[in-house]
């Protein structure tokens, strides 16, 4: 068993990754893949939910950094939702609430892709 | 009488990213039967991960056939944990704080690891022999510092 899954359901045009496991050196390629699909197919609103995602280390946040450049690009972003506290914290140690929206609850993150400011 | 009794363990594991999480249940363990608590608990498993990563990542280029020499001592004040390699080394003072902005411009993720490790642990100290071997002594202390 993996450890990892990833998981897509598209609303629309928003493609939610639900995360469920650890993130870590060894998973980080299948997400990778995932979020590169959703690329490939011109999907550049993405959400990606933690709720169910007990573990990340550095190269699970370095996925985001790696993609973030091109859906930007592109009119899009990569928000981030549902976090657990212990989660939270390393995205926090690394400063990533700066350059990353971080919600609580993913209805928030799907709003902000409905009525943008 | 004993004093300052320090209890030592040791393993050696291959240098897979797959062994990533047996390591951290290893660390888990160790670290709960010393008696430190739920968050002191999380923040050696990661910064144990992030080093034994940068050890499979940059000493062995994902070479699984290396191995990672991980040293757990525990003191009556502190977990030492120390990772060697036996990878080419590197030169920590080219080390700077991760400039995540210009890391995502470059669309090259990277540096993380190393900050990650200082911010998480009491004291991090690197032992180079360049070409040789590189070990990350990792410690915290038992009441916070």
């Amino acid at each position: 068993m993996n450890g990892f899954k990833v998981t897509r359901v598209d609303k629309d045009d928003v493609t939610i990754l639900y995360l469920a496991g650890f993130l870590d050196a060894h998973t980080v390629p299948d997400f990778e893949k995932a979020l590169q699909e959703a690329i490939n197919e011109k999907r550049y609103k993405i959400i990606v939910n933690f709720k169910d995602l007990d573990y990340i280390s550095s190269a699970g946040l370095g996925v985001f950094m790696g993609f973030i450049e091109e859906v930007r690009a592109n009119n899009g972003d990569i928000k981030l939702t549902d976090m657990s506290p212990r989660v939270f914290k390393v995205f926090d140690l690394l400063g990533f609430p700066a350059l990353f929206e971080i919600y609580e609850r993913e209805e928030q993150a799907m709003e902000k892709f409905l009525k943008p400011e | 009488m004993q004093k300052n009794k320090t209890k030592t363990y040791r393993i050696q594991i291959s240098a897979a990213t797959e062994n990533l999480e047996i390591i951290r249940g290893f660390i888990q363990q160790v670290a709960r039967k010393a008696g430190f608590n739920t968050e002191q608990i999380d923040q050696i498993k990661l910064a144990v991960d992030e080093a034994c990563t940068n050890a499979i990542k940059h000493a062995y280029h994902f070479d699984a056939s290396q191995m990672i020499d991980l040293k757990i001592q525990l003191c009556s004040d502190k977990i030492e944990i120390i990772i060697t390699d036996y990878g080419p080394g590197f030169d920590p003072q080219n080390l700077s704080q991760p400039d995540l902005n210009k890391n995502v411009k470059k669309g090259k993720p990277g540096g993380l690891g190393i900050h990650l490790m200082k911010t998480l642990m009491d004291r991090v100290d690197f032992y180079i022999i360049p070409g040789k071997r590189t070990e990350v002594h990792l410690i915290k202390y038992r009441t916070s510092h």
